[in-house]
């Protein structure tokens, strides 16, 4: 504590040098911040995927319906204790641009399986109540500036024409990486209204919940067979490989993130760590003079890497905050990545990066200065 | 008293008996001290004398720890030095030396005030005690007004004087210079050298003192000539 005065004034030396080392910092940890936050909104599906929940789809592919009358006969297979069902909208409001995932609910078996998510009975009473009623998460609200009470008219792109709907209320997340863009509105209003070309009478999937997680690989199995040889047949997975396998349909984002991420801590490590260098070897004097007047050699080490340290901690500490910020002003691509949201352990391992880097930077400097031989660094001046 | 002819007298503050050194250039080998003896009471002011190359710097990191010796011992105040680990020595350092440069050595980031306490930093004191001593030495320098200047607001003679006042802050058994006033102006060098003998005579300090200059030799009490590896009594000024 004592040496902090010393520690300030060493780092101070160069004010330009020091803003420019603690600015590479910043701009490599917001950027990690930002990698980090797009990499959670992919995985997003793959975190908060329930254990207990499964998808049924239809076995030819995603987009092909199953049939309404699944519900009574999925219900009945052991260790199911709830079964619900959902459609795939794809409406379009004014532009194509303004994506946002909108489907339709069954109002009376949804919030069983979704208990995440919180809706104030107000708004559901009101839902109820309304057979062109939906309810709106609060980004998606924000974004085109919508409030309850709105009619809002979508394009159909499945289901030609303009549906419009009333909304009736919001949703609430109860984790920090809830999806907060979704649009959900009444199955009984859209079935009435599709033509029966159009696939009237069915579903776009079956979520399910088991009522114990080690039953979840029999229910799958279970539900599968008992579909086997009919019309349709079916794919069960449970939520989160299904998640996971769509992430991988978009690429191995990760191993983009973490090249993109090693590249520029890379190049971090080598600017900061040339900096330090040139910072330690333009003080040869005066450190001789600190071990002259009774500094340890091991003094001198720790008192480079602290420098080092801070460096890293502060550098890194602002790139985590602006990037905590940003994230919070929400998603910068309009509709991409709808969760854009910086967990806390991302801040955490961000920070120990900056001063792991920091301290990598400074140990060769350090050491250096550690070695130095009294006698030749004061002839040397 | 001193002397240099290594017998043995058992007051000596420091004693030093053949004292080798060597250097290794290439394939040459330089033998700059060669069986050198002194032996140097408490609250005694010697000035070593000598041509440039003579080994007199190479004497003074000796006797300071700051190098090794081919052979031979040193012995200050009952400590034999010259078989002292690294860190020992440099404990020892602390607590013994106190180092004055030619070229002052300031940490130029830092203030007179906390260049003063830099030694200070490696004892147990509190920050008040610190305090308490940094402004004693500065007050013996004759620079309190000047405690919170940088080394670049000050003369050549202030940087000196504060460098001064970083070697007595922790009351260190003796006090090293090499040619502290080699930089310096005349004026300037009387003022240094004012210092130093008051140093002496009202602190009862030890100072080895190198020199190029025949005036500032006067000043102690013994001056000292380096030859040919060993030292040879010069006149007695008789202070
Ligand atoms: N590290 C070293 N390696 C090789 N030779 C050295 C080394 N240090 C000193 N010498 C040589 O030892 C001799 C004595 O050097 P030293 O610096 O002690 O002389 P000096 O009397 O202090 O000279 P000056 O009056 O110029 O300061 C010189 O010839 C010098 O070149
Ligand atoms: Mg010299």
């Amino acid at each position: 504590m004592k040496f902090l005065p010393f520690l300030i004034a060493n780092l101070l030396r160069k004010k330009v040098r020091f803003i420019m080392t603690i600015g590479s910092f910043t701009i490599a940890l917001f950027l990690y911040c930002i990698l980090a936050t797009i990499e959670r909104s992919f995985n997003q599906g793959v975190e908060v995927a329930g254990a207990d929940r499964l998808v049924v789809i239809n076995k030819t592919s995603i987009i092909s319906p199953l049939p309404f009358s699944y519900k009574e006969r999925l219900t009945q297979i052991p260790n199911v204790k709830h079964v619900t069902y959902c459609v795939w909208f794809g409406g379009i409001y004014q532009s194509e641009k303004n994506f946002f995932p909108q489907q339709a609910i069954d109002l009376k078996t949804f919030r069983d399986m979704y208990p995440e998510f919180k809706v104030v009975p107000k708004y559901w009473e009101a839902f109820k109540k309304d057979r062109e009623g939906c309810i709106v998460g609060p980004s998606t609200l924000k974004r085109f500036g919508w409030k309850v009470g709105d009619r809002i008219p979508l394009r159909g792109t499945i289901w030609p024409g303009t549906w419009e709907f009333n909304i009736c209320g919001t949703y609430d997340g109860t984790r920090g990486d809830d999806d907060l863009t979704q649009f959900w509105f009444r199955y009984d209003y859209l079935d009435e209204r599709r033509l029966p070309e159009f696939g009237k009478g069915t579903v776009g999937w079956y979520m399910v919940k088991v009522d114990k997680i080690d039953r979840a690989a029999e229910v799958v199995a279970a539900i599968d067979k008992r579909f086997t040889n009919s019309a349709y047949e079916t794919k069960t997975d449970t939520e989160k490989s299904f998640a996971a396998d769509f992430v991988k349909q978009i690429g191995n984002i990760k191993l983009i993130m973490l090249s993109i991420g090693g590249v520029v801590f890379f190049t971090l490590l080598l600017v900061t760590g040339s900096t330090m260098s040139m910072s330690v070897r333009e003080r040869v004097g005066e450190l001789a003079t600190l071990k002259t007047i009774g500094f340890s050699d091991t003094t001198v080490l720790l008192l480079v890497m602290a420098e080092a340290l801070t460096v890293g901690l502060v550098g890194g500490g602002i790139g985590v905050i602006v990037g905590k910020i940003y994230t919070l002003t929400g998603d910068p691509t309009g509709g991409l990545l709808p969760i854009f949201y910086l967990a806390p352990q991302n801040m955490i391992t961000g920070l120990g990066l900056g001063i792991f880097i920091g301290m990598l930077s400074g140990l060769m400097p350090a050491l250096f200065a550690m070695r130095l031989r009294i006698v030749e660094a004061l002839r040397r001046v | 008293m001193v002397s240099v002819n290594g017998n043995t007298h058992e007051s000596a503050l420091i004693q030093v008996r053949n004292l080798d050194k060597k250097y290794q250039r290439g394939s040459e080998e330089i033998h700059v001290l060669q069986g050198l003896n002194l032996d140097v009471d408490e609250g005694e002011f010697v000035a070593f004398m000598g041509p440039s190359g003579s080994g007199k710097t190479t004497l003074l990191n000796l006797l300071g720890g700051i190098d090794l010796p081919s052979s031979g011992s040193i012995t200050v105040a009952g400590d034999e030095i010259s078989h002292m680990s690294g860190s020992k020595l440099t404990a020892w350092r602390a607590r013994h030396v106190g180092f004055i440069f030619q070229m002052y050595n300031l940490i130029p980031v830092l203030t007179a005030f906390q260049n003063v306490e830099i030694p200070l930093l490696l004892t147990s004191l509190s920050k008040a005690d610190r305090r308490t001593h940094v402004e004693a030495a500065l007050a013996v320098v004759g620079l309190t007004d000047r405690m919170h200047h940088y080394p670049r607001q000050l003369s050549g003679g202030q940087e000196q004087r504060v460098a001064i006042a970083r070697a007595i802050v922790s009351d260190p058994t003796f006090l090293l210079c090499d040619e502290p006033t080699g930089d310096l102006d005349r004026h300037s060098a009387d003022d240094i050298l004012n210092l130093l003998e008051r140093l002496v005579k009202d602190f009862r300090k030890t100072i080895l003192m190198v020199t190029h200059d025949p005036r500032a030799a006067e000043r102690a009490q013994v001056s000292l000539h380096l030859d040919k590896g060993v030292l040879i009594e010069g006149q007695k000024t008789g202070r």
